[in-house]
This record gives structure tokens, C-alpha cells and sequence, in this order.
């Protein structure tokens, strides 16, 4: 598998109330292209910086030390045809995500190692805090646009509340709609087309309504099947769930994880979904990645975090786990009714 | 300590302080620096400024000392102006607090009385007031907050109805706090931010007010106020003009310090709330 | 016996101009020392039943007995004084509180409005709830945005069984913690069960935890009860369409062998 990107000795340290916190410490981690990445944790773990973090999205007075390397050929495509401006210039016909890009130096690729294409700001040991309009906003120097990747177009962001994301008074429609033409240079017409079938695409019950409508008329889960849909409006390589079911309930939930499941099988994305549960996160995952107090505690397959954990915590959170199999605490301690 | 380090991040809130901290060392050191009734006669009548060194702002029709006035103005407007903002906002506080927390027919009753005293203007309000009960100190504070706690009030009642539905007001409730409690010692003094925030506003239009009434001869007759001098001046605006400039300059000197060290307070919360 | 026996509940809404109703015809009882658990997805009616047995809000029909009286013919001062024995935790313990408040007011304050203790014993009190919640005695000083989520939702507790309650809501108290404290939250209010013989109406949408901690469910659909019975029963095999849905919807951990 090759890295879709690489991160390396990753440390993000911001004020709190005059205090300065470490919210990650040294992290390492690839992230191979087209797997599906779990990272678990407790709150204050660190899990949601490491996620701002891969997006370019944290606060700008938080100090980053560290690389996250993107592989240049595993970005979009449009890589010769992006003007250097940054804006973006994708051809329209970009129905075929998953395939990789004609004319990408095919040596990288098969070499699986893009060190040195792909850097992000290897030199002052500060990334550039947060992307608006698309334009990093403090740009480094000296490295071209094409590595750094642009949220909306390359990377796709779910949050957890979506009645934050999305905005209350526009139609969501053409919320969709603005992210299609922003970054695959769409007419009009075309971008509010290709909204509907996003819409449809995340299952949203009469799609053709839904696109009139605003957030608020929408349940939470539908809320967040939008969000969804704004999120892989621009066929991103890497989507990017941040506890983006955590305030739904269980039933709901499950939905909207196979919703994820499938539209990452289907466009062939990278996911990295961000959880406090660890069963849910394996019922989705290929890998988990175990984040506590900002350090990164274990990584590996499902398979073997489930059933042969390394660390200690992990086996303490597993057996903090109270699936329908557990045995109830009421009987363990020897009361019952 | 921090609050006030960030406090005087600005450069507004540093001159308003100054312009603050001038007119309370004023009000302070009239009774020392002038001791003795200013309305008494000093000198020769209609002195002009910097001609005598005992009298530096020279005097009035009456020859009374124009700077010993200006002290002890100073003392009356920032009493006025404090006390009345703070019984506007005391009141505004109470009954917005109460028309929100309580609800239904109290609310209906007092919200429209608020309206009641909200479409009359709040000079005339305060004009016909003291016409009635006569000009006194504590009159003319009474009818100076008689037109300006409806917006305090308002504020409190909006804040009021968005806390009266959290968690921890519901959980007064739950663990049998009585509803009189719950409004003033749960839900008030969290409501209480945005109505503070008004309180620049409300102590420069108090003082502006006073100087109003003082202007018209309704002010108290006992004691030298801002407005009256400048009344006083007005009939020999042509021949002397600067007893009418002199407090007029230092009326909007002081509004503008009251403005300016609010609106420091204003954005040294702000950036808290932004912090936190 | 029962502590609590709702009967025939509703609460209607209007939403959008239309009515609608958020609890339906809904029964139920607690006995002493039972947790019943309320399931459902959200919008179910599961914290709006909460609320109208706390009288938080008025049920437009329905009976309410508590302790063997209608709780629903009580008003003013004798309201006050019944709501000693009927408690509520709510889901996220900072709002839950005074933003202004320290942990010694919020204990201070049961004491102080039902007479339970003199002004010069209430330090004791409350010191001696803190033990009894599992956290130190210390902590009465501090503010309550300082201490952490775990602790926080100790001093609800603590707060809830200062009046020696019968009976304690428990409105998606666990949800919002961490899976490691929230286990030794379950472990506490199950102790506190054992010893004070306190009953829980528990109200969470997650069935681990309710198969964990409660004696019987009752599943919601739309503010109707769609089915109830004992906890472990009804988790095995749901007769009901959305308890069926719920059960496949809860994610199980797939491990070969248990360490």
C-alpha cells in the first residue's frame, strides 16, 4: 500500500488561559491510500487535533512542530493544471475519483515513498494554521502548491454537529452546490445537479425536497447526511469523520456508519474516523489508531487491537466496553432485584 | 489583575480612564481645594479667564468662582449620573428578571408597563417629574432613572428567557429552590453581562439628562451643576462667552470618558469570552 | 409497593402549527431499589416522560403517584418540599450547575432548603457526600468548571442523594463520559442502590449499558411505549420492530476470545 500521507514526529501545542497545553506528542503515523483508519480515544486524547491537525485546520496561535507529508501523486490530479495561485482548476469531468491520475510521476508511486515530494513545511517546524477561501493563509516557502492539500477539494471534513457546519439559512442545496463549483469549477447548473445526486447518494428521503431546504427543517441525522454530502462534494481523496456520530442515537448512527462505509468503498476514499468507541469504530475500520493524553499508544489491525491488544489502556477500554455480550454489572456485583 | 491588564490593552480604554480618573480627583478635591459655599461671591463680576491668579477661569454675572464651580459640578454630575445608572439598572435588572423567569401574566404586566414608559419619551418623563415633585437631588435622580431602566430591563428579560432553560435552572428546581431564589441568585447574576454592558450608555445620557434639567432650572437650586452654569452663562453668551464654554467642555469631556472606558470594558470581555 | 407508577401519560406539542405528541398514553412503575430503564431513539419522548415525572413540566393528561400520593395535586411549598425524594443527574454535568457556583454551594444548597442539616453541620454534610460519591473532601473549594467531567457528574450524585431521595432520574447521566469513568459511575450508583435503596428511572439510548445496569426496560416509539419487560429478556430478543432495531444497531465488539 502507499501512504496517502506520512506523519512525522506530529506535536501541536496551544494556550489555554495562559497555560500551554500539549495536545499531541510526537505522533507518527501513515496513512495508506484507500484504508479505512480508526482513531480512538478518550477526551483529551488528542484525537480531534490529530484530525484538525491533517486538515490544516487548527486555530493559528497553536504551535505545530513536526511533518505531514502528503504524496503528490496520490493528491488530485490536477496537479500540472493547478495556476499557482492555489485556486482551484480541475477539468470538470471528475466522476472517476478513485482512479489515479494519468501523468502523476508513476515512479513515486511505485516506489511507495514520497518523501521528498511531498513535504509540508519541514523548515520553520510550523505548518500554516488554517486554510480559508481555499488560500492557505500563510503559505510556506519555498514549497510548490501542488503537495498542500486543500480542504473541501483534496480532504473532506465531517463534524460532529453538523447545525454548526452547515449554515442555518441557506438552502442546503446550494450549500452542496457552492463546495461542486468552488472546487471542480462547475457551471452552475451542473454544481446544483450534482448536489441532487449527492443528496441522493447519501439516501436523504425525496432529495429533490430536501435540496430547498434549510438545516433547521432537517432531523440530526439528516443534518449530518448533508454535511456528508457537502463533504464529498468534491470527490476528496481522504474523508474525515470527527466524532460525526456521536450526538446522533444508536439507530441513527449505524445508518449513517454504513452511509460512510459505502460511499469510502464506492469513490475508493481514504477514511480516518475519529471516535470515542471503540466498537464502533471496528465495526468500520481496517486499522485503529489508540490516542491517550496526546501520545499514540497503539496501532494496528482490527483484528489484533480487538483481540490481541498490546497496551495495557487499550485492554482497559475494551473491557470498559458494555456490548449486548458483556456480562451486567448488576450481577457482578451480586445484586439483583 | 488580568482583567485589568487586558482592560488597558486599548488605546480607548486608557483615555477614558484618564478622563474618569480626572473627574473623580475633581469631584474628590472640590471640598479641599474650594472650601466654602461656590456660589458665593469671589470677585468682581464677569472676570475673564487667566486675567487674576486666584481666579483662573474668572467669574460669573455674580462674580462667583467659575473653576471652584466647575469642582464642585463635578461632585453633582458624576453623583447623578452613577446613582441614577445604577438605580436604572438595578430596577431594569429586577423587573426583567422577573418578567422573564416568571412568565405569563406577570410578564404580560410588566413588560407592558415597561412599554408604557418606553413610547413616553424619557426626557419628558423626567421633566414632568420633577416639575411635580419639585427639583431635589434625590428627585432629579429618581426621574433620570425613571426613563432609562426600561432598556436594562429589556436586555435582562431577553438574557433571562435563554437561561431560564438550562440544565442547572432545572436543576434548582429539581432539588426544591424556591422560584424567587432561583431568580435572583440562579438566573440573575448570569444574565447579568449584557445588561452591564449598557451601563456607559445609561450613566453619559444620566449626566446629559441632569445637565438637561439643570439647564431648565429644574435641577436642585442648592447645588452648582454643569447645566446651570451653562443656563447661567447663556444670558451673556456675547460678552462672556466662556462661562458657557467652559462646563460645556467638560460635560462632553466627560461623556466621552464614559463612553470611551465602557467600550474598553465592552472589549476586554470580549476577548475573555473569545478565550475561553 | 411502587415508589413511582405513571399512568396513562401524554404531553402534546405543537409543531410547524401542527400538534403532536411527544408522550403518548405511556404507563409504567418503579418499585424500591429498581432501575427501569427508557430506551428509544431520539425523540422518543424518553426526557420529556423524565421531565414530566419531576414535574419540570405538566403533563396535559395522565396520573402521577409517587411514594403513594398523586404527585400531579401537588403545588407550591408542599411541591418543594416532595422533590427532596425525587432527584434527577442530567447528561452533561456543566450544564448542569451555576457556571458561577463551587462544589461546596451546589451540595450546600439541598441541605440548606430542606432543614436537613444546621448551618454550622452543613461543612460536615457535605464533606462526608463527597466521601460518599468517591471523591475528596478537598474538592468543596473548588469551582465547578475546574474539576474534570467524571468528577463533575460524582458531585450531581452526590447532590441527588443529599436529600436521601427514594427515587433518582438518571437522564442520560453516563452518556457523555468516558467509557473508563463511566463504568465506575455505574459501579457507584449501583452501590448507592445496594445501600440506600434508592430507585433509578434510567433513561439512555444505549442497551449495553442499560443490559448492564437496569432490572427492566421499557422501549419507546414516537412517545408510545412499543414494548417492555425485563432488561436482559428484551435486549436477547426484541419483540417490537424498533426494539429490534435498536439491538441490531447497537455496535458489538467482534473479539475471538475474552482476556
Amino acid at each position: 500500500m502507499t501512504a496517502l500521507l506520512s506523519i512525522r514526529d506530529l506535536t501541536v501545542r496551544y494556550r489555554r488561559g495562559g497555560v500551554e497545553v500539549t495536545a499531541l506528542k510526537g505522533i507518527s503515523l501513515d496513512v495508506e491510500a484507500g484504508e479505512r483508519l480508526a482513531i480512538i480515544g478518550e477526551s483529551g486524547s488528542g484525537k480531534s487535533t490529530l484530525a484538525l491537525a491533517i486538515a490544516r485546520l487548527l486555530a493559528r496561535s497553536a504551535r505545530v512542530g513536526g511533518t505531514i507529508e502528503w504524496s503528490a501523486s496520490l493528491l488530485q490530479k490536477s496537479q500540472s493544471v493547478t495556476p499557482p495561485s492555489g485556486l482551484p482548476a480541475i477539468s470538470p469531468a471528475r466522476g472517476e475519483i478513485g482512479s489515479l491520475v494519468a501523468g502523476s510521476p508513476s515512479a513515486t508511486l511505485e516506489t511507495g515513498e514520497s518523501r521528498d515530494d511531498g513535504l509540508i513545511s519541514p523548515l520553520a517546524g510550523e505548518m500554516p494554521g488554517r486554510v480559508e477561501g481555499g488560500v492557505p493563509e500563510r503559505r510556506p516557502s519555498a514549497i510548490g502548491d501542488n503537495n498542500i492539500p486543500l480542504l473541501g477539494r483534496d480532504i473532506g471534513f465531517v463534524f460532529q454537529d453538523p447545525s454548526s457546519s452547515l449554515d442555518p439559512v441557506m438552502p442546503v442545496g446550494k450549500q452542496i452546490a457552492e463546495v461542486a463549483r468552488t472546487h471542480l469549477n462547475l457551471a452552475w447548473a451542473d454544481a446544483y445537479a450534482k448536489a441532487k445526486t449527492l443528496l441522493e447518494r447519501v439516501r436523504l428521503p425525496d432529495p429533490e425536497a430536501a435540496l430547498r431546504a434549510c438545516p433547521h427543517q432537517l432531523s440530526g441525522g439528516q443534518k449530518q447526511r448533508v454535511a456528508i454530502a457537502a463533504a464529498i462534494a468534491a470527490g476528496p481523496k481522504l474523508l474525515i469523520a470527527d466524532e460525526a456520530t456521536s450526538a446522533l442515537d444508536t439507530i441513527v448512527q449505524a445508518e449513517i456508519v454504513s452511509l460512510i462505509r459505502g460511499l469510502v468503498t464506492e469513490d475508493g476514499m481514504t477514511l480516518a474516523f475519529i471516535s470515542h468507541d471503540i466498537a464502533l469504530a471496528a465495526t468500520l475500520a481496517e486499522r485503529i489508531a489508540v490516542l491517550r493524553h496526546g501520545e499514540l499508544i497503539e496501532l494496528g489491525e482490527t483484528d489484533q487491537i480487538l483481540n490481541a491488544p498490546r497496551h495495557a489502556y487499550t485492554r482497559t477500554l475494551l473491557d470498559a466496553h458494555l456490548g449486548l455480550d458483556a456480562k451486567p454489572l448488576l450481577d457482578r456485583q451480586g445484586a439483583s432485584a | 489583575m488580568k482583567r485589568l491588564h487586558r482592560f488597558f490593552q486599548t488605546p480607548e480604554a486608557i483615555a477614558g480612564a484618564l478622563i474618569l480618573a480626572l473627574l473623580v480627583i475633581m469631584a474628590l478635591a472640590a471640598p479641599l481645594l474650594f472650601p466654602g459655599d461656590p456660589q458665593a461671591i469671589a470677585g468682581p463680576a464677569l472676570l475673564s479667564p487667566f486675567q487674576h491668579w486666584s481666579l483662573p477661569l474668572g467669574t460669573d454675572r455674580l462674580g462667583r468662582d467659575v473653576l471652584a464651580e466647575l469642582f464642585h459640578g463635578a461632585r453633582t454630575s458624576l453623583a447623578v449620573g452613577l446613582t441614577a445608572a445604577a438605580a436604572a439598572l438595578l430596577v431594569g435588572a429586577v423587573v426583567g428578571t422577573m418578567a422573564g423567569f416568571a412568565g405569563g401574566l406577570i410578564d404580560e404586566v410588566l413588560m407592558r408597563i415597561t412599554d408604557a414608559f418606553q413610547t413616553v419619551p424619557s426626557f419628558l418623563l423626567a421633566l414632568a417629574f420633577v416639575s411635580i415633585v419639585g427639583p431635589s437631588l434625590g428627585v432629579v435622580i429618581a426621574a433620570i432613572a425613571l426613563g432609562a431602566w426600561t432598556g436594562p430591563a429589556r436586555v435582562a428579560r431577553a438574557e433571562v428567557l435563554s437561561i431560564r432553560e438550562r440544565d442547572y435552572v432545572a436543576g434548582a428546581r429539581v432539588i426544591g429552590m424556591h422560584p424567587l431564589e432561583i431568580a435572583f441568585r440562579e438566573v440573575l447574576p448570569n444574565a447579568l453581562p449584557p445588561v452591564l454592558a449598557l451601563s456607559s450608555v445609561i450613566v453619559a445620557a444620566a449626566i446629559l439628562t441632569e445637565a438637561a434639567l439643570s439647564f431648565l432650572g429644574l435641577g436642585d437650586p442648592n447645588r452648582v451643576t454643569w447645566g446651570g452654569m451653562i443656563a447661567e452663562g447663556r444670558t451673556v453668551l456675547r460678552t462672556a462667552p466662556f462661562l458657557s464654554i467652559v462646563p460645556g467642555i467638560a460635560l462632553v469631556l466627560t461623556v466621552l470618558g464614559v463612553y470611551l472606558a465602557g467600550e474598553g470594558v465592552v472589549e476586554s470581555t470580549a476577548v475573555r469570552r473569545s478565550l475561553s | 409497593m411502587t415508589v413511582l407508577a405513571v399512568s396513562n401519560l401524554s404531553k402534546r406539542y405543537r409543531r410547524g402549527g401542527k400538534p403532536f405528541a411527544a408522550v403518548d398514553d405511556v404507563s409504567f412503575e418503579i418499585g424500591p431499589a429498581e432501575t427501569l430503564a427508557l430506551a428509544g431513539p431520539s425523540g422518543s419522548g424518553k426526557s420529556t416522560i423524565a421531565r414530566l415525572a419531576l414535574r419540570l413540566l405538566e403533563p396535559d393528561a395522565g396520573r402521577i403517584q409517587f411514594e403513594g400520593a398523586d404527585f400531579l395535586a401537588l403545588s407550591g411549598a408542599a411541591l418543594r418540599a416532595r422533590r427532596a425524594r425525587l432527584q434527577m443527574v442530567f447528561q452533561d454535568p456543566l450544564a448542569a450547575f451555576n457556571p458561577r457556583s463551587i462544589v461546596a454551594r451546589v451540595l450546600d444548597d439541598p441541605l440548606r432548603i430542606h432543614g436537613i442539616a444546621s448551618r454550622s453541620e452543613r461543612p460536615r454534610r457535605i464533606a462526608a457526600l463527597l466521601e460518599r460519591v468517591g471523591l475528596d473532601a478537598g474538592l468543596a473549594a473548588r469551582a465547578i468548571h475546574e474539576i474534570s467531567g467524571g468528577q463533575r457528574q460524582r458531585v450531581a450524585i452526590a447532590r441527588a442523594i443529599a436529600t436521601r431521595p427514594s427515587l433518582i432520574v438518571l437522564d442520560e447521566a453516563v452518556s457523555a463520559l468516558d467509557v473508563s469513568v463511566r463504568g465506575q459511575i455505574l459501579e457507584l450508583l449501583l452501590d448507592l442502590q445496594r445501600q440506600e435503596r434508592i430507585a433509578y428511572l434510567f433513561i439512555s439510548h444505549d442497551l449495553g449499558v442499560i443490559r448492564a445496569v437496569a432490572h427492566r426496560i421499557v422501549i419507546l416509539d414516537a412517545g408510545r411505549v412499543a414494548e417492555s419487560g425485563d432488561a436482559r429478556t428484551v435486549i436477547a430478543s426484541p419483540q417490537s420492530a424498533i426494539g429490534k432495531a435498536l439491538v441490531a444497531a447497537t455496535p458489538r465488539l467482534n473479539r475471538i476470545k475474552t482476556p
